[in-house]
């Protein structure tokens, strides 16, 4: 589900932080970036699909899962059936409480906060090995 | 080589983290901050920490009227706040106060409300003794800063200083 990222004229990939928390935002802000990511973030997975609609591009977004009115699954089916290719990674605390299916509803991975150093190696891992072919 | 001054200030400052651990306080994710801390963000942890405090303060507030309202128990938006405190308390490593939030949480699934407002109790009590100590770390913290910059000249002054005289 994850698109190729495209390697030849971006220095860096790009990140969108969906969190309706400041201090996620900007601890998931400074992990991404100190690995690599140029980023960006809203406060709610409405923002996020309106961000998007509007035509901005992401190579990942990373997702709070539970929030007011749109939470993530629901923004990421949204995000999906517009016909997003981004990896979406969802990122929230206590995963089997929250109980829902991340992956039915177009997730490619899901990880528990903290947002720490090996999650965004991780991805960043990811992303560039999704670009060869 | 450091100071007699920086060296006090720098082994109280350790002396109080390691406080803070032993007591589970604070945990790991707290050291994943401060490696995110480097020139081009020398106060990032105090920031982030601040930013938390800030939100937190609201989210006690909101949970203290919701909790404390006799005629509606609303649930959900109870969850919502929680959510919101545990993520952003494990996101700065502040670990007690996320298992308290665990246990409220807890609590207002099973509506017990005198639980929920025992844990409440316990939750504001555990929120003053961390912003006490992360006051009493970055004070500190403030104060070494201040120590280094008066003992040790600005480079750029320095390296002017042996140009011109050689």
């Amino acid at each position: 589900m994850a698109k190729k990222v495209k390697s030849s004229n971006k220095s860096k990939l790009s990140a969108l932080v969906v969190d309706d928390d400041g201090v996620c935002r900007t601890v998931h802000c400074a992990f991404l970036r100190r690995h690599g990511f140029e980023t960006s973030s809203v406060e709610s997975g409405r923002q996020a699909v309106d961000l998007i609609r509007s035509g901005q591009k992401f190579d990942i977004i990373f997702m709070d899962i539970i929030m007011p009115e749109m939470n993530g699954v629901q923004a990421t089916r949204a995000l999906r059936a517009m016909g997003v290719k981004s990896m979406i990674v969802g990122i929230d605390c206590d995963l089997d409480y929250i109980n829902e299916d991340f992956m039915q509803a177009g997730m490619d991975r899901v990880y528990e906060k903290p947002m720490t150093s090996e999650i965004a190696i991780s991805v960043h891992q990811a992303l560039l090995n999704n670009n060869i072919v | 080589m450091l100071g007699l001054e920086t060296y006090r200030l720098v082994t109280d400052m350790n002396r109080l983290l390691a406080l803070l651990f032993h007591q589970g306080v604070l945990d790991e994710q707290f050291l994943q901050l401060q490696q995110l801390q480097d020139e081009s963000s020398p106060n990032f942890v105090s920031e982030v920490v601040n930013i938390y405090f800030n939100e937190s303060e609201k989210l006690l507030r909101n949970l203290r009227a919701l909790l404390m309202d006799r005629e509606q128990w609303e649930y959900k938006k109870v969850g919502v706040h929680l959510n919101q405190m545990i993520g952003s308390s494990s996101s700065i490593g502040a670990n007690r106060i996320r298992n308290v939030c665990v246990a409220l949480r807890g609590a207002s699934e099973q509506n017990n409300r005198l639980g929920c407002l025992r844990a409440l109790d316990v939750l504001e009590h555990e929120y003053c003794y961390l912003k006490n100590k992360l006051h009493e770390f970055f004070h500190i913290e403030q104060q070494r800063v201040l120590a280094a910059g008066i003992r040790y000249p600005n480079p750029v002054q320095q390296q002017q200083h042996h140009q011109n005289h050689p």
